[in-house]
């Protein structure tokens, strides 16, 4: 059975993943201008400094867009068909491509408010979101 | 400015077939130069610029194919812009011709196809990759399934509009014994009756994976008026990226291609209205809708009502896609998109066999690649 894609992380990207595993979302910040940036840059998209931070985010954001896989999209999703493949845009600003859990695929609509939710696969914690609300 | 300065004096094509056997890329590529300078009445002895795309596990591929193809060349390069390539290099060639770097420059793509294969696409080395392979982000399917939802959202567009450039495409298609899918219509409920695979995107609105192979010839002005004729002019180009990963897209919903398109009809001197053809690329129903008014063919958000209100087969009111575009012809991987250049200059030449375009003067060409983010615009114009 083909695994599941997973990161292999560079000394770029390591602060995220290390960040999952405490159960924390972080994303870099550029300390020049304030932007919050995601995916990890050397360079701020905004204003070019190089002088990018991490920092805890809050982990709530909202739908962008998403889309229900069918048909899985790698051989070693093919158990979690229907999987929703969604675009999260985050409190802060940035957008992240990620999962959405605890909800049926039917329910999911554009707009709706989310919070990150980590899930342990093998030696990594993928960064997912579920919805907010009441109950939850 | 590129006007009067290029000119697309041949092409060749090899259909697209579901298996190419035991033929290699190699093999389509020259094959396929040998049909595009025969085209133009002239041998390879007399091309002096190459212009090709990535060949697999080929280094440094546009040096190794100059010596196979036994040329002497003043300007080569290899283009990489996806979906985009062909019109990318028609365009790069262009600039060769009109700037003096070469006279008589070969355009060449191809792919092979093997039934079955391949799967779902490996990881690649992107930056952006292990940021969404984890999550099933692979492939171009889920990109422009993303895209798709949420301009549906912005704009109220209906499965039934998306699906419609399918169908009056392929009608098309039923005119062109070379496209894939040729001897079968399709209606609406066909489409969106076919199986979802990634929510909006039915099966039969996502391209067909085939293997063939595309070439275009671009030179001076000056030389095509000695060549067999008719000659098509490059008259516009225009070219814009903006992002490489939908998710990091500035703008989901209005594409790149409006300031490649303006671009275009600005250096061009013409507007969307005086266009006689759009050839323009379409991987999904939702790349053309975001091609056509964001290119200024309709105003922004219409695209949906706009298909549905025009008859876009060769003898409508609003030629698309008269070779079936890749939907219904097929996509010979990087020849795919090319073919939207080569269907172009045919029905400029007024010679598209059945399926001609009555006094065609202006052509609209677009290459899309990426998922969206790499937009080259092309107008060309017969010679009268």
């Amino acid at each position: 059975m083909t695994a599941r894609p997973l990161p292999d992380p560079s000394p770029l990207t390591q602060p995220f993943w290390t960040a999952a595993k405490e159960r924390e979302l972080r994303v870099q910040r550029c300390h020049a201008c304030g932007t919050y940036l995601f995916y990890p840059r050397y360079l701020c998209t905004a204003c070019g400094s190089d002088d990018l931070r991490w920092c805890a985010v809050s982990g709530r954001g909202t739908v962008f867009t998403y889309t229900v896989a069918r048909r899985p999209t790698h051989p070693g999703l093919a158990d979690k068909v229907p999987y929703v493949i969604a675009v999260v845009e985050l409190a802060e600003g940035p957008k992240l491509t990620t999962n959405l859990v605890d909800i049926d695929p039917d329910d999911v609509v554009i707009g709706l408010p989310v919070q990150a939710s980590f899930e342990d696969v093998d030696d990594t914690t993928l960064v997912q979101f579920r919805p907010v609300g009441p109950g939850r | 400015m590129i006007a009067g300065r290029a000119a697309i004096c041949g092409i060749g094509e090899i259909a697209p077939r579901r298996d190419t056997g035991n033929q290699t890329t190699v093999e389509l590529i020259s094959r396929v130069a040998d049909l595009t300078v025969r085209d133009a009445g002239i041998s390879l002895r007399d091309v002096d610029g190459l212009v090709v795309h990535q060949i697999r596990s080929m280094s440094m591929g546009a040096v190794a194919l100059v010596e196979m193809l036994g040329l002497q060349a003043s300007f080569v390069d290899r283009v990489d812009h996806g979906g985009a390539t062909g019109a990318a290099m028609v365009a790069r060639a262009a600039m060769a011709v009109a700037t003096g770097a070469c006279t008589t420059c070969l355009c060449l793509t191809a792919s092979t196809r093997l039934p079955g294969a391949p799967g779902p696409r490996v990881a690649d080395q992107s930056p952006t990759a292990e940021f969404e392979e984890p999550y099933g982000g692979i492939g171009a399917n889920y990109g422009y399934a993303l895209i798709a939802r949420r301009y549906m959202h912005e704009y109220g567009t209906t499965p039934e509009q998306l699906a419609n450039v399918a169908v009056q495409q392929r009608a098309n298609a039923c005119v062109n014994p070379d496209a894939i899918f040729y001897g079968q219509p399709l209606t609406l409920e066909d489409v969106l009756d076919s199986p979802m695979v990634l929510d909006p995107l039915h099966l039969l609105e996502i391209v067909m994976p085939t293997g063939g192979a595309a070439g275009v010839l671009v030179t001076t002005n000056e030389r095509a008026q000695d060549l067999r004729p008719p000659v098509v002019q490059v008259l516009g180009l225009g070219e814009h990226v903006s992002h490489w990963s939908a998710t990091y897209a500035p703008d989901l919903s209005t594409s790149a291609v409006k300031p490649a398109a303006e671009r275009a009809f600005a250096m061009a001197r013409v507007k969307p209205a005086d266009i006689g053809l759009v050839s323009a690329y379409d991987c999904y129903t939702i790349t053309v809708l975001l091609t056509l008014e964001d290119a200024g063919f309709c105003p922004k958000g219409e695209a949906g009502r706009f298909v549905e209100q025009h008859d876009l087969r060769w003898n409508g009111d609003f030629p698309l896609n008269t070779h079936g575009g890749q939907l219904s012809y097929g996509q010979s991987g990087i020849a795919g998109g090319m073919s939207h250049v080569t269907e172009a200059v045919r029905q400029l030449q007024g010679r598209a066999a059945d399926r001609t375009v009555p006094d065609l003067e202006l052509a609209f060409v677009h290459g899309n690649g990426g998922i969206m983010g790499e937009q080259v615009s092309l107008i060309l114009g017969a010679t009268r």
